[in-house]
């Protein structure tokens, strides 16, 4: 992974921002950021002690060159995808979207905070969903409860076991789940050659990017 | 003139005839006004209304008409009557629609009424029928001085308007500084792409135009005379001189850049890859001539990176450079920006603002620069360095919060625009007055300040037109754009605020109307701006005259001289007839045919002033017509009631308000008097600039007075109104009313 990011790094050189606009999705818009504040101003995690920088900085420091501190930021991640920035920015900039894309971006080149929730989710989410076809929510719920370790996660557990025998109850949540039964997709082996598919033209698309710079 | 005859007419119309006894509004017009003529009519302002007043004048040998209907304000296409002196009694706006129409009320209602046609009979007999200005000049003739793209605009729009235009440019070449453009910005759909600078066509088109004479190396060596008939001595660089007849000027003077050599900071002046705006058009030209890419001049490599600092030496609190913003240099830098964006995609492009403000459709043009890969970064540029063939800009990244550098092989300063105004007029006196002694040095700068003079007007007040702010000549940039305080001469284009090319183009065609006004007017013996159409003018009783000086010194526009004998000599097409002479006047010499001393003088004593018993005060408001009494009028539209005990009387301007018309009122026994004129200062909004100003000075003094006559001072209440006051000026009436009402009756009531 981080060859990968150490060949981006070179093929670069100075202009991060060329390399957000070419390898992030929807980077192409960083440019046109008119550094209103607008985004910051209005994202419901601004109070949020955790986040490194608000999208307006993010896209000032990706013009100002400043890789590193970008792609290893939190900001990306702390994402609610609310989509207030996107509804008010008046230059009609996607920034949830380019924010994702970059989060995307950081993730791939192995750039990406470790033991970031909101990653670990997105990847857990994005594991379990590919495997089964559509979401286990127990072996899910089970990961992220878990994710810390045995102790907390059975502590969490206890926590929320009176919303999981209402689910239970009033037929939301299947335990059975919890070994691979429960409900399935239709045709499993469909879905996956459809991802497969995907992975290819996406492969394909970025190779030809590649070509192209 | 025949002899006088008198008229009143009563309206019945719009519910007066239903709330005012106005066959009693009749008996007063007849046995206390002593109308001649008195009539009534069901809807005076109908076609018949009309026609009954028009026969009265045409057949019966009527000469003053006071009409008692609507506010003077309303219906004037109706009552309309050019040749007879008239008064308007406000028996709508002014009475029944303040007021509240219950039994209680009816009786102080019209006692309102029939103080209000009092009030009428009275003006109208002291007044006199206007007999136009008879020192007009008919000259059509329209001078521009300036020939840049403002100069040439206003030129060929006077022309088309079939008007004769003579345009005076001091270099050898029409242009200005659009010429000096490598192109301008964008003007049309998409806003994307920076397009030529149209000045050959400008100037095509002024060449091929018989109505237009261009006088090239040329300077105004002296303006004399006044609207529709001004002598311009035009003096040609070659020796030669011609002398021109015009009816109206225009000066679109232009601007200069500011000068970057006062930001040796910014690297200007220690190295030769710092240019201003001005300095990159030609690097721009020259690349473009050569067919090469802009080479930075240190040592002609082509350039690879670029930095735009804007707001260079503008915008600048410390007082020490430009104070404001000069609207167009932000579109400027981007447009220079796409210079290279669009010879090379691959030169960095960094425009380092604090605020970038796009006018017009400049924010198209910036999306455009920012699709092309030009770099917008927020930042105060705190340092340019040479270094070596490059420069390193220090500058704080305002958003990131942190001091950072860039590199660039050229850098070019946003400085902003300098107006190529005359010399200050208060400064200019002041220098004179230095001079006085004879001293060199003092005759030195008087020399140096009459030099930067645009028109040389042969005025008693000075050789230019007055400043706004920053040397702008404006009077008013948000109520009268183009007005100047010297009647006639309009300021267009960046001399007047700055602006771009887009907006002098716009503005440069306002002005030629004003202009083509003006000389339509002074033709007719009619006064411009704001009293427009008015035949009146002012005339002084000489004999009376002390030669205090006072009105030639306060007049905001510049209308009267002095005679060889040191009197008043009034200049009428220079007035605008806003009577601050005849406020000035301490022997009370100076009149209009129908706005006088007396006019207002005997409204006030027509007023009926009840006994200290009656518990019913008077209040006299003199209201500015240009404000105050439109929001009086619009108050009774929106039926703001106030209070029964006040009696309105308009005046052009406070600084019309003679003195002797409060000390008049109060010792006739008024319990109180309101003032009621424009916000004054800085951000002044009088339609004579100095105007409520001067009249509030004046007031100041009549406290002293007051004082002296054992009064309270709250008797006089001094009052700003903007024309927006409709909702709370009711309020501030009644409020004022009360503490009237509280201090007790005027001592002098019954006298």
């Amino acid at each position: 992974m981080s060859d990968l990011n150490q060949q981006m790094a070179d093929r670069y050189k100075n202009n991060f921002l060329k390399e957000i606009e070419e390898q992030a999705e929807m980077g192409e818009w960083v440019k046109m950021c008119m550094q209103c504040g607008l985004c910051s101003g209005s994202c419901p995690t601004n109070f949020h002690p955790g986040w490194d920088h608000p999208p307006q900085e993010i896209f000032m420091m990706i013009r100002a060159g400043k890789r590193e501190e970008v792609l290893s930021s939190n900001s990306m991640w702390q994402c609610t995808s609310c989509y207030n920035c996107y509804v008010r920015c008046p230059r009609k900039v996607p920034v949830t979207h380019v924010m994702h894309g970059i989060a995307e971006y950081a993730y791939r080149i192995g750039k990406a905070p470790k033991a970031q929730p909101t990653q670990h989710l997105s990847k857990t989410f994005w594991d379990n969903a590919t495997k089964y076809g559509r979401v286990n929510e127990v072996k899910l719920t089970q990961a992220l409860y878990f994710k810390d370790g045995i102790g907390s996660g059975i502590k969490k557990g206890m926590e929320m076991q009176d919303v999981a025998l209402g689910l239970v109850k009033a037929g939301r949540l299947n335990p059975l789940e919890a070994l691979g039964l429960g409900h399935k997709c239709k045709d499993l082996n469909g879905i996956h050659k459809m991802l497969a598919k995907a992975n290819e033209l996406e492969a394909k698309r970025k190779g030809r990017d590649q070509s192209k710079a | 003139m025949a002899e006088t005859k008198t008229a009143a007419y009563i309206c019945k119309g719009c519910e007066l005839g239903n709330r005012l006894d106005t066959a009693a509004l009749v008996k007063i017009a007849t046995k206390e006004g002593k109308m001649a003529v008195v009539r009534e009519h069901d809807f005076l302002c109908s076609a018949d209304g009309v026609a009954m007043i028009r026969n009265d004048i045409d057949n019966e040998g009527v000469t003053h008409v006071a009409i008692g209907a609507c506010s003077r304000r309303a219906k004037t296409e109706a009552f309309n009557f050019t040749t007879v002196a008239m008064s308007r009694g406000n028996l709508r706006e002014g009475v029944i629609w303040v007021r509240p129409d219950t039994d209680e009320a009816r009786e102080t209602t019209q006692e309102m009424a029939e103080d209000y046609v009092r009030m009428m009979c009275a003006e109208v007999k002291a007044m006199q029928v206007p007999a136009g200005n008879q020192k007009t000049g008919t000259i059509k003739t329209i001078l521009v001085v300036g020939g840049g793209i403002s100069g040439m605009t206003a030129a060929l729009e006077a022309s088309k308007a079939g008007y004769k235009v003579v345009l005076v440019e001091k270099t050898g070449a029409l242009g200005g500084w659009a010429a000096k453009l490598y192109k301008r910005v964008p003007t049309r759909e998409p806003f994307k792409s920076a397009e030529d600078n149209g000045v050959a066509d400008l100037v095509a088109r002024i060449d091929a135009d018989a109505n237009i004479k261009v006088y090239l190396n040329a300077r105004i060596a002296k303006t004399s005379g006044a609207p529709g008939r001004f002598k311009a001595e035009i003096a040609i660089e070659s020796g030669a001189s011609a002398t021109e007849d015009v009816g109206s000027i225009i000066q679109a003077t232009g601007f200069s850049l500011y000068d970057a050599n006062k930001l040796p900071n910014l690297g200007y002046g220690k190295s030769p890859n710092v240019v201003d705006q001005a300095g990159l058009e030609a690097l721009a030209k020259e690349a473009a001539a050569a067919g090469k890419p802009i080479c930075r001049p240190s040592d002609g490599q082509p350039v690879k990176s670029v930095v735009f600092v804007q707001c260079a030496g503008q915008r600048d609190a410390s007082g020490e450079h430009l104070q404001y913003c000069s609207g167009y240099c932000c579109n400027t830098s981007i447009k220079q920006a796409t210079y290279f964006k669009d010879s090379n995609p691959d030169i960095d492009t960094v425009v380092l603002f604090t605020d970038l403000r796009t006018p017009g459709n400049g924010e198209d043009f910036y999306r455009s620069a920012q699709n092309r890969g030009v770099i917008f970064s927020k930042g105060v540029v705190s340092e340019v360095l040479p270094n070596g063939n490059a420069c390193t800009v220090k500058f704080k990244d305002l958003i990131l919060n942190e001091d950072t550098a860039a590199e660039a092989d050229l850098v070019v300063l946003a400085t902003g625009a300098v107006p190529n105004s005359g010399p200050e007029l208060e400064a200019l006196a002041d220098a004179k007055r230095a001079a006085e002694g004879g001293g060199e040095e003092e005759t030195a700068k008087v020399v140096a300040m009459m030099d930067k003079s645009v028109l040389n007007l042969d005025y008693r007040q000075g050789p230019d037109i007055p400043h706004f702010k920053h040397g702008f000549n404006d009077s008013h940039f948000i109520c009268f754009p183009y007005e100047t305080r010297r009647t006639a001469i309009y300021a267009a284009g960046p001399v007047r605020r700055p602006m771009d090319i887009a907006q002098a183009t716009e503005d440069a065609t306002g002005a030629a109307m004003k202009a083509i006004q003006a000389v339509e007017n002074a033709g007719l013996g009619k006064a411009a701006h704001p009293r427009a159409g008015d035949l009146s003018f002012p005339t002084a009783r000489l004999e009376g005259c002390t030669q205090c000086k006072r009105c030639t010194v306060e007049c905001p526009f510049g209308a009267i001289d002095e005679d060889e004998k040191r009197f008043p000599l009034f200049n009428e097409s220079r007035c605008r007839r806003c009577g601050t002479c005849m406020g000035a006047c301490p022997v009370r010499v100076i009149s209009f045919e129908n706005y006088s001393v007396n006019t207002v003088g005997a409204q006030i004593k027509a007023v009926d002033v009840p006994d200290e018993f009656s518990e019913k005060p008077r209040i006299l408001v003199l209201a500015c017509e240009n404000d105050a009494y439109p929001a009086l009028d619009m108050a009774g539209l929106n039926r703001h009631e106030y209070d029964p005990f006040v009696r309105v009387i308009p005046v052009r301007c406070l600084g019309s308000v003679n003195t002797i018309w409060i000390t008049d009122a109060l010792n006739g026994g008024y319990d109180g008097v309101m003032l009621m004129g424009c916000k004054h200062g800085e951000e002044y909004q009088c339609h004579f600039v100095k105007g409520s100003e001067l009249g509030r000075y004046r007031m100041s003094k009549v406290y002293d007075t007051l004082k002296g006559m054992n009064l309270e001072t709250e008797r006089l209440m001094d009052m700003e109104v903007a024309i927006t006051d409709i909702a709370t000026l009711p309020a501030k009436i009644n409020a004022y009313a009360e503490q009237v009402k509280a201090m007790g009756p005027s001592p002098f009531k019954g006298l």
